[in-house]
């Protein structure tokens, strides 16, 4: 794992390394420290959260949620086993999902609906300048993958789709959904990892 | 089970059940490999998150820093997060019993009432944001004899209240106890008045925890449950 964090530091437009001694720093009560996290992290929180929820008013409660969670959270995280950024993005993107759950726990989810409408657009024209480089060398991993394994990844990442339900909206078995997720990520990993 | 590592990527994703997490984390703790998997997954997975990178509206800024300013820190974890495997090891509520116990047995025994450091105004309301957070989730347990068991847990204020009604009391000389399951350990979260209808906040981060269970007791301090037996389960 080491190679893999000395990997996502390195990058020019990436959030900068200062994100786990902050965080450490949170964990001691530093609401300063938290403050600069907030402004590191906050556009890829609430774009991720905004992406699979959708309605901005909720999106801002639970981006508020995840940084509550954060904060609370920070003295559990642990440097040896993941970047700052992984451990934060895990927390943001679990929240969403949870949300889009529980709402939909009471409605059926329309998958067909999802089938439909599956390709996620990157070319937001909110996305900020400083991640653009991030997400050029993203979207260019993202490529090269299969169609399949790059449908799965986003069905489960930006739709928070479980693997049975990614497997239903590609209509493929179940296992061939779960190698997909995971091979789909292992070969982002590696590209990710390699161009840095 | 099929081929359990299979689920590292859907896992990392978060593209699981409740269930399936709570069965794959199971497995994480037993299996070096794919802790290391999921691992170097997720920080790959992160980088996803440049994609639709968005500014928030610039109030929400002022709003969450306000609002860190009242909210409580958890303390660290001590102590090797795998730590090997315990005297009695994975002794699991979700592999536990599946259908309830039924409650049996009358008596007064030693009462031991909920035991509070804080203060009842303070546990009462903490109990009662449990109950009516947002993101609360609500588990039952109805027991043939009319009983019913309700765990409600918030992830975000990470804990969890246990509502019953019409409980009849433990058997004379113990306790209900109720256990947070925390990766492979079942930790105490409380024990429970004798009362039959009570609202009972868990101690413990019902954040984390993949189910809360019941046990009778003897001792309702106990570190570990004595029995494999569960009066209730509510898995997560």
């Amino acid at each position: 794992m080491n190679h893999l964090r000395a990997a996502t530091s390195g990058g020019e437009a990436s959030p900068p390394e200062e994100l786990a001694p902050l965080l450490q720093q949170c964990a001691l009560g530093d609401e300063r420290a938290f403050a600069q996290v907030y402004d590191l992290v906050s556009p890829r929180i609430f774009g991720l959260v905004k992406r699979i929820i959708r309605d901005p008013a909720q999106s801002e409660e639970v981006t508020q949620e995840a940084f509550l969670e954060i904060w609370r959270q920070a003295a559990r995280f642990d440097p040896a086993r993941g970047s700052a950024l992984a451990w934060i993005m895990t927390i943001a993107h679990r929240r969403a999902v949870d949300r889009v759950r529980s709402a939909e726990a009471t409605h059926t989810r329309d998958i067909e609906y999802g089938h439909r409408h599956h390709a996620v657009e990157y070319d937001s024209t909110s996305e900020v300048v400083q991640s653009r480089l991030d997400a050029q060398r993203v979207r260019k991993a993202m490529a090269g993958l299969t169609e399949t394994q790059r449908q799965a990844i986003e069905l489960a990442y930006f739709k928070g789709c479980t693997h049975t339900e990614v497997a239903t909206m590609l209509g493929v078995p179940l296992g061939t959904a779960k190698s997909r997720v995971r091979d789909g990520l292992i070969r982002l990993r590696d590209t990710i990892g390699g161009e840095r | 089970m099929s081929d359990v590592h299979a689920l590292s990527g859907a896992y990392a994703l978060d593209a699981v059940t409740d269930i399936e997490r709570q069965q794959f984390e199971r497995h994480l703790t037993g299996c070096e490999i794919c802790t290391e998997e999921v691992a170097s997954l997720r920080e790959a997975v992160s980088e996803l998150s440049a994609l639709t990178a968005e500014e928030p509206p610039p109030e929400l800024r002022g709003s969450v820093l306000a609002a860190i300013g009242e909210t409580r820190q958890l303390p660290p974890r001590v102590g090797s997060p795998s730590r090997p495997a315990r005297r009695t090891p994975r002794r699991l509520l979700v592999a536990a019993a599946a259908a309830a116990v039924v409650v049996g047995g009358v008596g007064v025994g030693v009462t031991r009432p909920w035991q509070d450091e804080t203060g009842s105004g303070q546990v009462v309301s903490l109990a009662d944001r449990v109950l009516r957070a947002d993101d609360a989730q609500r588990v039952t347990q109805e027991f043939e004899d009319g009983a019913k068991a309700t765990v409600v847990r918030s992830p975000s204020l990470g804990r969890a209240v246990l509502v019953t009604s019409d409980m009849p009391p433990a058997p004379k000389g113990h306790s209900y106890v109720v256990w947070l399951q925390q990766g492979d350990d079942m930790v105490n979260a409380g024990s429970m008045a004798r009362s039959p209808d009570q609202t009972v906040l868990l101690e413990g981060d019902a954040s984390t925890a993949s189910a809360a269970g019941v046990t009778v007791e003897t001792d309702p301090d106990a570190e570990d449950a004595t029995t494999d037996e569960l009066v209730a389960l509510f898995p997560f």
